[in-house]
């Protein structure tokens, strides 16, 4: 092979090389653009009022909403943020601004683990916690398993933002004789708000699409739940359960919730997002 | 009057209140309440999967995770056939999203144009946010058709022979199963080995470069190999994931406890079993022994985690930063 040849050679691995992972790229954010685009056109096309606002109608029926599963999803949802934000953020505080070595290399640690265990296994958890001990599946049950997993996120999330505050704003405040929790409550929390809220946001986005855990804890219902002591239904746990069932209608139900739910899921996610870069490039300016 | 309370010397537990309330005493307790919280939760969580797996672990020992049979009604349970399919399908995931993965993480940090990377770094990170039930949903209505269409007959056609695509073929499978994980852990894959790949330094780059080497060249024999660990560690990541997913397999898997090594055949997963039987099982036993299999799905997953972090730890600049 001449150097000329070898040279051309090289270059069109290069090239190839080039195409082939681009390809890979391109066919990966294309799942997402198919996932969207899919859900679009059949869960649009079943989406109605009466989805919004009405109950689910009993087998064989047409029509009817899911309404019952919105309100649960919420419910379980503001339950689980009230569960499991106070503790991620304090945890959060903990390892940024308290953390003894030891202990807080245990917590740290401790946190990953927690957010590794797969989220059935949570379900599982909060079954023998709460289920076990109550004596029947609730909304409750189904709001600790999804405060439960929101925790470890929240705990590192909260952290990593508040690393990310410049030491001059502690030592200024500090400088100026505040105590340090007047310091970290004035000064340092605020100045990390935006990463945190947006952290929320995210650990939100990703508990509100969890299923497993909500199996056999909140369970499902077809009727209204009321308070916190009654199975219930949710978004997720119906899409399941109408996905598998042997009804057209009901297939083309779980469509509907399955756009709602991922609609309501990646606005969210996006908005964080954006609420943060913008932060971002306004701080860098 | 507040000048005569001063002079009164304080007793033990009044003087304690007091330092606390003056300190910054109370700030520290409550948020190391906080971080013991999530020691005690975690304990807590390993200790009643212990205590309520007890009459299992009791009546079957070790041999429950060599046990072929799975048979409530004559109250005779083991794990073999869960395991065989949670491995199978986690593994046959990592088989057809590694190098897909990882050639995109390589493409978005070493190869695209800035602004075309971070369009797409966008789509793929917002891939890692659709629930589990969604991919479940479109797996059973859009990709078992599409597979049973257009891929399992030239599969069948061409490695029918073999023992690994022998056998009738009904859609549900773990080949199905296998596909819609892989689709699943795409995003962390690209994601984490993507900043592995960016933390490498750039006058390593440079430095091979400089010698004359293409961009492929620079990648493949200086970029990949300095961030070797970081790649091994987000195919562990991506493992773990996989190995407790439950919605999407459950509703493509096809829930049949059973071993065969055709990917053509049903099979049925840890999380899949638990999350089909567990409302529906009667006697506590039954629960004990699902509980037992949430116990086993714990286990696996940690051990892969810890490697996982182990591996990632050092070569990725958020976890330096975090450690």
């Amino acid at each position: 092979m001449t150097p000329a040849m070898r040279l051309r050679y090289r270059h069109a691995v290069n090239n190839v090389m080039l195409g082939a992972t681009g390809l890979s790229t391109i066919a990966i954010a294309g799942v997402l653009l198919f996932i969207l685009g899919y859900l679009f056109v059949n869960g649009a096309r079943d989406l109605n009022l009466a989805f919004f606002t009405e109950l689910p109608k009993p087998v064989g029926e047409l029509g009817g909403g899911m309404a019952n599963a919105i309100l649960g999803s919420a419910k379980i949802l503001a339950l689980a943020t009230v569960i499991g934000v106070p503790v991620g953020f304090l945890g959060g505080v903990y390892l940024a601004e308290y953390g003894d070595r030891g202990f807080a290399f245990v917590v740290r640690y401790t946190a990953d683990l927690l957010n590794g265990v797969p989220s059935i296994v949570v379900g599982i958890f909060a079954y023998t916690l709460i289920v076990l001990r109550m004596k029947h599946f609730s909304a409750l049950a189904g709001g600790v398993a999804l405060g439960l997993m929101m925790i470890p996120i929240a705990v590192r999330s909260t952290e990593e933002f508040l690393r990310a505050v410049p030491t001059g704003l502690r030592e200024g405040a500090l400088a100026l004789g505040t105590p340090k929790w007047r310091a970290l409550a004035t000064v340092v929390i605020p100045a990390a708000k935006e990463g945190i809220i947006t952290g929320i946001m995210l650990n939100l986005a990703r508990v509100a699409g969890e299923t497993a855990p909500l199996l056999f804890t909140s369970l499902n219902n077809r009727f209204w739940s009321p308070g916190l002591d009654q199975p219930s239904a949710s978004l997720p746990v119906m899409i399941f359960t109408y996905a598998v069932a042997p009804y057209d209608d009901w297939h083309r139900q779980a469509w509907a919730a399955g756009f709602v739910l991922l609609m309501l899921i990646l606005t969210i996610n996006v908005s964080a997002r954006l609420i943060l870069s913008r932060s971002r490039s306004a701080r860098g300016r | 009057m507040p000048r005569s309370e001063a002079r009164v010397p304080l007793g033990g537990a009044r003087a304690f209140a007091r330092r606390l309330v003056s300190g910054d005493q109370i700030a520290r307790i409550i948020v190391t309440v906080a971080a013991a919280l999530i020691l005690l939760v975690t304990v807590l969580l390993v200790y009643e999967l212990w205590i309520n797996s007890y009459l299992s672990r009791e009546k079957f020992g070790w041999h429950f995770l060599v046990t072929r049979t799975w048979d409530p009604n004559a109250g005779e349970f083991g794990a073999l056939p869960f395991v065989y399919g949670t491995l199978v399908t986690s593994l046959l995931s990592l088989f057809i999203a590694v190098p897909l993965g990882v050639g995109a993480a390589i493409f978005l940090s070493e190869l695209a144009p800035p602004r075309l990377s971070g369009a797409l770094t966008f789509l793929i990170e917002l891939l890692a946010a659709v629930p589990s039930v969604i991919y479940g949903l479109l797996g059973v209505f859009v990709m078992l058709p599409l597979i049973k269409e257009y891929l399992a007959p030239p599969l069948r056609s061409a490695l029918g022979w073999t023992p690994l695509f022998e056998g009738p073929f009904y859609g549900v499978s773990i080949l199905a199963a296998g596909i819609v994980l892989a689709l699943m852990i795409l995003p962390f894959i690209v994601s984490v080995s993507r900043q592995v790949l960016l933390a490498v330094p750039a006058d390593q780059r440079e430095g091979a470069l400089a010698l004359g080497a293409t961009r492929w060249e620079t990648t493949s024999r200086v970029v990949v190999p300095f961030a070797r660990r970081g790649i091994y560690g987000s195919i562990f990541l991506a493992l773990a994931r996989a190995l407790g997913e439950t919605m999407a397999v459950t509703m493509v898997v096809g829930n049949v406890p059973q071993i065969k090594a055709s990917l053509l055949s049903p099979g049925y997963s840890i999380a899949a079993v638990i999350a089909n039987e567990f409302t529906e099982a009667t006697g506590d036993l039954y629960i004990n022994a699902l509980i037992e299999l949430g116990l086993v799905l714990f286990g696996l997953t940690i051990i892969i985690n810890g490697l996982a972090r182990l591996l990632v730890a050092g070569t990725s600049r958020a976890s330096a930063q975090s450690a």
